[in-house]
C-alpha cells in the first residue's frame, strides 16, 4: 500500500474555508475540498480562478453554426441547387433558425464535454472514493484533501499542519501500489 | 429546523426505500396499460400504413400532428421554471425545477416520434438529415418542415444534457447513500465518480449556467419552428406572423398546466408535503393565470387579425372555426383556456389543491383542442369549396394519443422511482445561504 495523501473532515463550511485559507498561506497547492453543495468563494480562497468552460461553449457554438450554414448553403445553392419560383437560391434567412438550433446544440455538447474533461471526469476509481466516511461529502460534511503529490507534501509536517487545523477527523488514505 | 443530513435523507429516502410502493405501482399499472395501447396502434400503423388514419385531402394533418405540437408545447414550462429562474437567481425554483426538467425531456422525446410515425415510411426517417447519400439529394433546408427535425433534435439532446448535468452531484449522494451493491453500481456510473471536488464545482457551475442561458433561448426557437410550420404556408387561418409568439407563451401555458398536475401528483404520491408546499402550488397558480391572459390576448389577435385583413378566406376561416363543424373545440378552448381560468384570482381557490388540480388539467385538455381547432379547422375547407371535407378520426389516432400519455407515464415514473426527485445540493445550498444570512 502507497499513502495518497490525508484526508480532513469538517463540521461547517466555515471552518472548511478558514482551514483552506490557514493551508493556502502555508504555501500548499494541491489540496481540494469536497463539499456536498458549492460554496461561494469557496475556490477563490483556494486561489483556483478559471473560467475554460464558457469560452468552450461560445467557440463551439460559433464552429457548428458556421458548419450548419456552410452545409445548407453548398446543399441548397450548389449541390443541388433547385429554382422554385425564381426565389433567391442563397437564402440566407431561411438559414437561420437551423443555424441557431446547430449552433446551441454544438455548444451544450462541446461545453458539457469540456467541464467533464477538465474535471478529469468519470473517474470512479479515485482512491477517496474507497475512503470509509467520504461518503458523507455528498451529504453534509465537509472534506479536505491533501494529496502527497503536494511539492510541500511532508509525511509528518503536513500531518501536523493538518491536525492544527482542528479537523473533527483526519485519516491517511491509501492506494494499492501502481495504481 | 431543516439540517443537510435531513435534505439527504428525505430525498433519498424515495428512491432507496419507497414507502409508497402501492401509490407507485398503481400509477404505473396504468401507465403500462396505457403503453401496451401505444403498441398496439402503433403496430397497427406499421401493417397497414397512414391509411388507417383519418387523414385525407384536405386535413392531411390530424391527431399526429395535433399531438406533436401539443407535447412540445407541454415541456417549455420545465425548460422555461428551471433555465429562466435558475438564472435570474429564484431560489423557490429548486423542490420544482428536477422534475419539470424530467418532463420537459420525456414531452419532447414523446413529441417528436409523431413526425416520424406520420412518415409513412417511418424507417427512412434518416432521410431528413443531411448525410451523403448516393441519390445525391439533400434536404429542403428553406422548409420549416426541416428545420423542425433540427429544433428537436437540439432541444432533446440540450434539455437531457442539462437535466443530466444537474443531477449528477445527486446521483452521487444516491450512490454514497444506498446500501444494495447492484444499485451502487448502477448510480455509481452515472455519477461519473463526482467527489464534490471545490474545483469541480466550479466548472461544473459554469456549464450548468451556460447551458441553462442556451436552453432558455430553445423555448423561443423550437417552439417558433413549429409555429413557423403553419405561419409559412398560405393557408387561411394559419399564415399570420402572430402564430410564433402566441404559440411561444401559449406553450409555456399548457406547460405550467402540466407543472401543476404533476407536483400535484407526486406531493400525494410521494408524501412531499415538506418540498412541494402550498406555496409552490400557489406560484404556479399565478404563472397559469398569467400565461393564460397572455393566451386570451392572442386569442384576441388572431380574431382581430382575421377581420383586420380584409381577406374573405381569413374571415370564412374565423367563421368557420366558431360555428363550423369544429366549433365544440373552439368553445370548449375559449371556456376551459380562458373563462375557467379566472377563478385563479382568489388566492382560496389558488391553495385549494383538488380545485387547481382540475383547472390545470381543464387547460390542458383545453389546450390541446385548441391545437385541434388550429390544425383541423384551418385546413377542412380549403380555398375550393369542391375540396372541402370533415376529418374523422379513427382508433388507431385515439389509440395513440391515449398510449403517448402512457409512454410519457413510464418514462415519468421510472425517473420518479429511480432518480434523485428533487435537487438535494440546491435544497443544501439554500438552506446554507439562510443560515449565513441569519
Amino acid at each position: 500500500m502507497k499513502l495518497w495523501g490525508y484526508l480532513a473532515e469538517f463540521d461547517s463550511p466555515a471552518q472548511l474555508i478558514e482551514a483552506v485559507r490557514t493551508l493556502r498561506a502555508e504555501g500548499y497547492t494541491h489540496f481540494d475540498a469536497h463539499t456536498p453543495f458549492p460554496i461561494e468563494g469557496l475556490a477563490e480562497h483556494m486561489g483556483f480562478e478559471e473560467n475554460r468552460v464558457d469560452p468552450v461553449h461560445v467557440m463551439a457554438g460559433l464552429a457548428a453554426g458556421a458548419v450548419a450554414l456552410g452545409i445548407m448553403l453548398w446543399a441548397n445553392a450548389y449541390s443541388y441547387p433547385l429554382n422554385i419560383g425564381g426565389r433567391p437560391l442563397v437564402a440566407w434567412a431561411a438559414f437561420v433558425l437551423p443555424t441557431f438550433e446547430i449552433g446551441t446544440l454544438g455548444a451544450t455538447v462541446a461545453g458539457v464535454a469540456a467541464m467533464l474533461v477538465l474535471n478529469r471526469l468519470p473517474d470512479t476509481t479515485h482512491p477517496l472514493l474507497a475512503v470509509e466516511r467520504f461518503h458523507l461529502a455528498s451529504d453534509d460534511t465537509f472534506f479536505l484533501s491533501l494529496p502527497a503529490s503536494d511539492p510541500m507534501f511532508q509525511a509528518e509536517d503536513s500531518w501536523r499542519d493538518l491536525t492544527r487545523l482542528n479537523p473533527v477527523a483526519l485519516e491517511a488514505v491509501l492506494t494499492e501500489e501502481g495504481a | 429546523m431543516d439540517t443537510f443530513q435531513h435534505v439527504t435523507e428525505e430525498v433519498t429516502h424515495i428512491a432507496l426505500h419507497p414507502g409508497a410502493r402501492r401509490n407507485w405501482w398503481i400509477l404505473m399499472a396504468v401507465a403500462l396499460l396505457m403503453l401496451g395501447v401505444f403498441f398496439v396502434s402503433t403496430g397497427w400503423l406499421f401493417w397497414l400504413g397512414v391509411g388507417v388514419w383519418g387523414l385525407n385531402i384536405p386535413v392531411n394533418w390530424g391527431m399526429d400532428i395535433i399531438n406533436t405540437v401539443w407535447w412540445v408545447g407541454l415541456g417549455h414550462a420545465g425548460t422555461l421554471i428551471s433555465a429562466l429562474l435558475l438564472i435570474m437567481g429564484r431560489h423557490w425554483r429548486t423542490s420544482l425545477n428536477r422534475f419539470a426538467e424530467a418532463m420537459t425531456l420525456f414531452a419532447a422525446m414523446v413529441a417528436a416520434l409523431f413526425p416520424i410515425l406520420h412518415l409513412g415510411r417511418p424507417q427512412l426517417f434518416y432521410w431528413m438529415l443531411p448525410y451523403p447519400n448516393d441519390m445525391a439529394l439533400w434536404p429542403q433546408f428553406r422548409s420549416p418542415l426541416t428545420w423542425d427535425v433540427f429544433s428537436f433534435l437540439a432541444y432533446i439532446v440540450v434539455s437531457f444534457l442539462f437535466w443530466y448535468i444537474g443531477m449528477i452531484p445527486d446521483l452521487a449522494t444516491l450512490r454514497d447513500k444506498t446500501t444494495s451493491p447492484r444499485l451502487k453500481i448502477f448510480y455509481g456510473v452515472l455519477a461519473l465518480g463526482w467527489r464534490g471536488s471545490a474545483r469541480h464545482w466550479v466548472r461544473w457551475r459554469q456549464a450548468y449556467v451556460a447551458t441553462a442561458l442556451i436552453t432558455f433561448h430553445l423555448v423561443v426557437s423550437v417552439h417558433s419552428g413549429v409555429a413557423m410550420l403553419f405561419a409559412a404556408g398560405l393557408v387561411a387561418g394559419w399564415h399570420s406572423t402572430l402564430f410564433p409568439p402566441f404559440f411561444v407563451q401559449s406553450a409555456v401555458f399548457s406547460g405550467v398546466a402540466v407543472v401543476i398536475l404533476m407536483a400535484v401528483t407526486l406531493r400525494h404520491a410521494f408524501h412531499l408535503y415538506d418540498l412541494l408546499t402550498l406555496r409552490h402550488l400557489d406560484i404556479l397558480a399565478k404563472l397559469l393565470l398569467g400565461t393564460g391572459l397572455l393566451t386570451a390576448y392572442g386569442y384576441l389577435a388572431e380574431g382581430f387579425h382575421a377581420w383586420y385583413s380584409g381577406n374573405p378566406y381569413e374571415m370564412q376561416t374565423l367563421n368557420d372555426r366558431l360555428f363550423g363543424t369544429y366549433a365544440w373545440s373552439a368553445w370548449g378552448s375559449i371556456f376551459l383556456n380562458i373563462l375557467l381560468i379566472q377563478l385563479l384570482w382568489f388566492r382560496r381557490v389558488r391553495t385549494n389543491v383538488p380545485l387547481l388540480f382540475g383547472i390545470a388539467a381543464g387547460v390542458t385538455v383545453g389546450m390541446w383542442l385548441e391545437r385541434y381547432l388550429l390544425i383541423v379547422s384551418g385546413l377542412y375547407r380549403d380555398y375550393l369549396p369542391s375540396a372541402w371535407h370533415v376529418y374523422e378520426t379513427t382508433w388507431p389516432e385515439w389509440g395513440l394519443f391515449i398510449g403517448s400519455i402512457g409512454l410519457f407515464g413510464v418514462l415519468f415514473l421510472l425517473f420518479a422511482r429511480f432518480l434523485p426527485l428533487v435537487s438535494m445540493f440546491e435544497l443544501k445550498e439554500d438552506l446554507q445561504r439562510e443560515e449565513a444570512a441569519e
